[in-house]
């Protein structure tokens, strides 16, 4: 066990970790961020996704030691400062974009490292965006619906056509 | 402008914040001071015996603190199924003991047979693959096929049972010979072979368990992925591991999803319990995704021939069916219900049709076990019955419209009696087949098709009018039915001092949005603020009773609960009122959230009477006695049943038989819906979970009993792209005629509705493109199979 720096949300952080940690058990269970969830460990799932260096990735499938040094975001940073809900997790409110709320996370990580990419998707777009994480209560309909809606773009009526 | 809160509004999920910002806590969120971690070792073939188990092998290794085989729970009960099926001669189903660990013989790829619980999971984990290591199993022949096992008396799952049936049910066999005279005198016969798929539930959040003793008082704890607490509690104590009821305390925290797998006791959970006292320590436990494949309980997995007698204009006279439904190698708890009850008196779907008869042989494999899955039974009946009626439709050359409109129950004639056992209480059937017609633009399909065709793909339309029975009940009558349970709800409704209100649930939400659906009930029923009513559930602790959720049941049954015993509130509040305004209490009335003297200005607001409950001032305590709180059990007279139209829309390419789904719509009856957002999102999530088995997800097992989809890289989960946005619709409601709310379920309807109009219009996409010779293809419609039938 050695102590693996790195900034998560934010702030300087340390804890140990074997050469095997995880960055999921490292944030899971070195920092107690349990935010971030494990829902299959074959990178299939994307229940795990974190932003590393603005880039969205999948926390299960990266060593902690290999993003020692790195700035890592998780769901637990993604509101505003003053604590309200950020542009994507409010769309995912608003829309019903969630339902038990597990892949939720993933989802919103996803969304933001999307829009950070492409800020005004199609339909298209976001469906092939959101491919790697996997959704079983939604049917991804108001997934996708909050995901247009964060872009600014006007999801009922993109729905609807 | 709508409304944002109380009885029918789209009131946005309060529960969604926690879940947003990363703070809800799922039962692997939880750290317990002194945690060890429990690995379990599972059979890696799917039947054999276990001729030795050599745990001295990973006794010594770093970390390990215990070891637990099949040896240590031979002497305690096995995990019961819930339902006592009877089969056609009268003789009861054969049940053999589902133990916490398997002992003796292994039975399916996942089977436990073991456990390791060490200082930390990596170490459970490292000495858990040295005992399998360690583990002599004399591998036998894995019975995988149902109809080669029933066929086969000499290799036996159980050793006990020599055919390998479970039963073999008949449902009404009093009706049996006067089907099979209808089938006979009908005009034309239709017959169809089909199989409903086995499906692999995959909520997201694995299943986890953390088990906890306290020696000071002699009390459990079990903080577990549960569907329904008290039901695991009933389990766990009675069945299992004979704990007093009142020294075990459940717990299901924030649950990510269940689908029915989670409705189940598995033998983890009386695995930490024991390891926790043992080691007086607490014990966690988590699945693996591909643990999840091998060990959660799959659902579907029939095989039907299903034939349909009518006359040459379509009218349905009788219907036959005889299935062969695979319940793996053990019982899990409603696996006998499932293709049965739940299956066999749904067999006259939504139609006018006078003779039904079902026959359901159960079957033991060395496979999972198989039980209640999203639709449970409803939607292998519906998918049956919505394929026949279909291929009715094509070999007489009529309109699958036109035929469900022939056929369907009329309005005039509810509540009806049907020929296989249930009394559908309301409904308008014409009316959400009429609004699917209108909201998919049937009338226009043509000009699409013949977009699609310039761009070389075959369009199909497909259709299926469907219902369903949930929210199971009465408890008299399922108890006659072979149910070890009632299956009522309970609700407490906590008035405090100050006026807020505390309602502890039965129901249990994994998904479903109950901390805010049900205080806008609660707010519109008292006149007060929806954000003053908290809902309390999860908690065997905390709530008087619950069944939990499952079989859209929720808000039909423990909604109904809350709803009694806010009336019971109410009731007692008038009696304070008239107190403390000097009336009789015939005088009071309320509404808007105050009791009033009729006639007058005189009246008391809801939170006076609460405070006045609290501190009894004035107060009638000769007759009355303090405090504001009420508890309601409710045992519903009937089912609920809501009904529908799907109407699906889809492409094939016919060079490669890839089936894409391009629209789906859905027009529904699911009574008064409480919160049109949470109600569109159930159906939506229930179309995603259809269509994925309709189009996506096969469990496939090799004839050695290997699971050959036991990861997301083998098991195909509808992903954003594979789907379309849904049209749905509830505006033709009728409101059930026996609970207080008017509701119906809605959780399953998608699941059950939506695989047979997305099959069908694959043999539409067909037909059209002139492939007239396929009548049918299994699902899922894979590139492959589609490739093959239109190439046969």
């Amino acid at each position: 066990m050695t102590n693996v720096t790195m900034t998560v949300n934010g702030k300087s952080v340390s804890a140990p970790a074997e050469g095997r940690t995880l960055l999921v058990e490292y944030l899971r269970t070195g920092l107690g961020l349990t935010g971030t969830h494990v829902g299959c460990d074959t990178s299939q799932c994307g229940a795990c996704v974190v932003h590393v260096d603005g880039r969205a990735v999948k926390s299960c499938t990266v060593f902690a030691m290999d993003v020692e040094g790195s700035d890592v975001r998780t769901i637990e940073g993604m509101a505003n400062a003053d604590g309200s809900l950020g542009v994507v997790q409010q769309a995912f409110q608003d829309h019903h974009g969630l339902q038990c709320g597990f892949c939720t996370p993933g989802m919103v990580m996803t969304t933001a490292a999307l829009l950070a990419e492409n800020p005004r998707p199609s339909e298209a777009e976001v469906r092939h965006g959101l491919e790697g994480n996997i959704c079983r209560c939604t049917g991804y309909h108001n997934i996708v619906k909050a995901v247009l809606a964060a872009s600014g773009q006007d999801a009922d009526a993109i729905a609807a056509q | 402008m709508p409304k944002d809160t109380g009885i029918g509004a789209s009131t946005k999920r309060r529960e969604d914040v926690r879940f947003l910002t990363g703070r809800g806590v799922y039962t692997d969120d939880l750290t317990m001071f002194g945690q060890a971690h429990a690995v379990m070792v599972r059979s890696t073939v799917a039947h054999g015996r276990i001729v030795s188990i050599d745990t001295a092998a990973v006794e010594a290794m770093p970390g390990v603190l215990a070891v637990f085989t099949g040896e240590d729970f031979k002497d305690v009960g096995g995990n019961p199924a819930g339902w006592l099926i009877n089969s056609r001669d009268g003789t009861p189903m054969r049940e053999p003991k589902r133990p916490v660990l398997a002992h003796g013989k292994v039975r399916h790829v996942g089977d436990a047979y073991a456990a390791v619980i060490a200082e930390s999971y990596a170490q459970a984990k490292d000495a858990a693959q040295v005992l399998s290591d360690a583990t002599v199993i004399e591998e036998l022949p894995a019975i995988i096929d149902m109809k080669a096992a029933a066929a086969d008396a000499s290799n036996r799952v159980h050793d006990e049972i020599p055919d390998n049936i479970c039963f073999d049910w008949g449902w009404i066999e009093d009706n049996r010979a006067a089907v099979d005279e209808a089938m006979k005198s009908a005009p034309h016969v239709v017959t169809l072979e089909l199989t409903n798929n086995r499906l692999v539930p995959n909520a997201m959040e694995p299943r986890a368990s953390i088990g906890e003793y306290f020696p000071g008082t002699g009390d459990y704890k079990l903080t577990t992925t549960s569907q329904n607490p008290h039901l695991t509690r009933l389990l766990v104590c009675a069945f299992v591991m004979g704990i007093p009821e009142n020294k075990l305390q459940v717990v299901a925290p924030d649950v990510g999803g269940g689908f029915g797998s989670k409705i189940y006791h598995y033998g983890e959970e009386a695995l930490v319990l024991a390891a926790a006292k043992r080691l007086g320590r607490p014990v966690r436990w988590t699945a693996e995704r591909t643990e999840s494949f091998l060990s959660d309980a799959h659902g579907r997995d029939h095989v039907t021939k299903i034939e349909l007698g009518c006359t040459k204009q379509g009218d349905i006279l009788a219907i036959r069916t005889e299935t062969y439904a695979n319940v793996g190698a053990y019982l899990s708890n409603f696996s006998t219900a499932t293709p049965t009850f739940l299956h066999g008196t749904l067999m006259a779907g939504p139609y006018k049709v006078p003779h039904v008869y079902v026959n359901v042989k159960t079957v033991f494999t060395n496979t999972a076990p198989v039980d209640a899955y999203r639709g449970a039974g409803r939607p292998e009946a519906t998918y049956s019955i919505e394929r026949v009626v279909d291929k009715m439709c094509r070999e007489l050359n009529l309109d699958p419209f036109e035929v469900r409109r022939r056929n369907l129950l009329t309005p005039d004639q509810f509540p009806y009696t049907t020929p296989v056992g249930l009394v559908y209480d309301t409904g308008n059937y014409q009316a959400t087949l009429d609004k699917a017609v209108e909201l998919a633009d049937v009338a226009g399909f043509e000009a699409r098709r013949a977009e699609s065709a310039r761009r070389g793909k075959l369009r199909g339309m497909g259709l299926s009018t469907w219902i369903e029975a949930c929210g199971i009940a009465p408890s008299h009558l399922v108890g006659v039915l072979g149910a070890r349970v009632g299956l009522y709800d309970a609700a407490t409704v906590r008035v405090n001092a100050t006026g807020t209100i505390s309602v502890m649930t039965g129901a249990h939400s994994h998904g479903q949005g109950h901390e805010t659906v049900f205080p806008q009930i609660v707010a519109e029923k008292l006149g007060i603020d929806a954000s003053s009513v908290e809902i309390v559930h999860g908690d065997t602790a905390k709530i008087p009773f619950g069944m939990g959720s499952y079989g859209s049941r929720s808000l039909a049954v423990a909604g109904s609960a809350m709803d009694r015993a806010i009336d019971k509130i109410i009731a007692k509040g008038k009696k304070i009122a008239a107190h403390m305004l000097e009336a009789a209490e015939g005088d009071i009335t309320f509404a808007d959230g105050k009791f009033s003297v009729a006639g007058t200005d005189k009246a008391k607001t809801f939170g006076e009477i609460a405070f006045s409950a609290y501190v009894p001032h004035n107060y009638p305590l000769e007759t009355l006695e303090p405090g504001l709180e009420e508890t309601a059990f409710y045992d519903p007279a009937n089912f609920t049943y809501p009904a529908g139209a799907y109407i699906c829309e889809v492409e094939v390419d016919e060079g490669t038989g890839k089936v894409d789904v391009v629209s789906f719509t859905c027009a529904d009856d699911f009574g008064n819906v409480m919160n049109p957002m949470i109600v569109e999102g159930q159906v939506h999530g229930g179309v995603g979970q259809g269509i994925g088995q309709a189009v996506l997800e096969s469990t496939s097992y090799d004839e050695n009993g290997q699971l050959l989809t036991g990861s997301y890289m083998d098991y195909a989960m509808p992903r954003a792209d594979d789907v379309p946005f849904y049209t749905v619709d509830h505006s033709c409601a009728t409101p059930c005629t026996h609970n207080p709310l008017g509701v119906k379920g809605c959780g399953e309807a998608g699941a059950i509705g939506s695989p047979p109009a997305v099959v069908n219009a694959v043999i539409d996409a067909l037909h059209r493109g002139g492939h007239t010779h396929v009548s049918h293809i299994d699902m899922p419609v894979s590139p492959n199979r589609v490739w093959q039938a239109m190439n046969a």
